[in-house]
């Protein structure tokens, strides 16, 4: 049986990359709740154990860690809406580009007084 | 009367200012013989080409003037058959519809088999998988009670309804672009929703029960995940990712 085939990389366009993103947060978000689900199951076990174990969290490479989750997880959500316009609003698909631009926009506006923050606290060593 | 006094009459120009310019391309082709190579090659060709010519056009050229053994569909060559989809410029393409100065002339044109289906020379893919999906939606008009008597009327309004999905060609431009099929060729395809498109919302049709249980199949409609890859590369211009949107409004609601 001939085997399919693969070639270059397709070049599409924002609808195709917008998917790879999504995927991509998609799983970053799914090992982190993985972990989560993990350590925060640990309080009913041991509580001096949780608290460890949380306090191991506090350095500055699980600090840019917290970052990129929430970045990953920002743009999983609001990209899920555009998704969503897509499909259930009747004109989604023809503003699509615009949402996602849209989409863009917004991850930046909410990003940047988060990582200010957030830095802020890496730096203090929080 | 007035005596222009010009200058002498200058030579007859050396370049015909109506002439299209011709240049030389280079076609970057992906070969495959399936009898000698063992994974496809890249393969550059030189063409002597003119901007207002098409892809196709300079893969005749290659196969007529330079290398008889490029192989390579096509049949109407006027973007009504469907047969000559590829991938130019990493992305689906019809041959006979992409000018060459629209093509990047200047840097090698890339040309290679559309991707998911199973290669089997050069720019030919084995269409059948393709085919099986289009015929599990039942692509044909299902009436219903006795055999008409009369005309079976529609409004202009029923008609406009799936105006849009009957002009597909059945090319596969829409459904070898899709991530989706890439990794899952069970996957019915945008190609095989369209053509259910065209007849669920057929106000002469009654088949639509059956069509859309086919579609909520688990590799129907739900698979898709609105990439507008396959929008982007319908050389008809139907908004496949819209269609796809109103089947599976359809199903959720099963109204038409």
């Amino acid at each position: 049986m001939p085997k399919a085939s693969v070639g270059t990389l397709y070049r599409g366009h924002e609808g195709m990359w917008s998917w790879v993103a999504h995927r991509i947060t998609g799983v970053l978000v799914f090992f982190f709740l993985f972990a989560h689900v993990l350590d925060t199951a640990l309080v009913r076990v041991s509580p001096n154990d949780y608290n460890t174990v949380i306090a191991t969290y506090k350095n500055p490479i699980v600090g840019l860690l917290e970052a990129g989750l929430v970045g990953a997880v920002l743009y999983h959500a609001l990209n899920g809406l555009r998704v969503m316009a897509v499909d259930f609003w009747g004109k989604g698909p023809r503003f699509q580009k615009t949402m996602l631009w849209s989409v863009v926009v917004l991850w930046v506006v909410l990003m940047v007084p988060f990582l200010i923050v957030q830095l802020g606290h890496i730096a203090q060593g929080a | 009367m007035t005596t222009l006094d010009t200058e002498p009459a200058t030579p007859a120009a050396t370049v015909d200012v109506g002439a299209v310019a011709s240049f030389t391309i280079t076609l970057r082709i992906r070969r495959f013989n399936p009898e000698v190579d063992p994974e496809p090659h890249w393969e550059d060709y030189q063409v002597q080409a003119y901007g207002s010519e098409r892809v196709l056009d300079a893969l005749h050229k290659v196969k007529w003037e330079q290398d008889g053994t490029l192989t390579f569909r096509r049949s109407c060559a006027h973007g009504v058959c469907g047969s000559d989809a590829m991938r130019i410029n990493g992305r689906n393409r019809l041959a006979c519809k992409t000018l060459i100065k629209d093509a990047s002339p200047d840097r090698p044109i890339t040309i290679e088999a559309v991707k998911g289906l199973p290669l089997l020379k050069d720019l030919v893919v084995d269409m059948e998988p393709f085919f099986d999906s289009y015929r599990d939606v039942m692509p044909f008009l299902i009436p219903s009670g006795h055999e008409p008597t009369r005309e079976n009327l529609q409004s202009r309004e029923e008609r406009a309804r799936f105006d849009e999905t009957t002009k597909c060609i059945l090319c596969a431009a829409c459904t070898t672009s899709c991530p989706v099929f890439w990794t899952d060729g069970q996957y019915l395809g945008p190609a095989a929703i369209v053509a259910a498109h065209r007849f669920i919302f057929d106000s002469r049709d009654h088949g639509a029960r059956e069509r859309l249980e086919v579609l909520n199949d688990r590799e129907g409609v739900w698979r898709c995940r609105t990439t507008f890859n396959c929008t982007e590369a319908c050389p008809r211009g139907i908004h496949v990712t819209a269609m796809i949107a109103e089947v599976k409004k359809a199903l959720l609601t099963r109204t038409m």
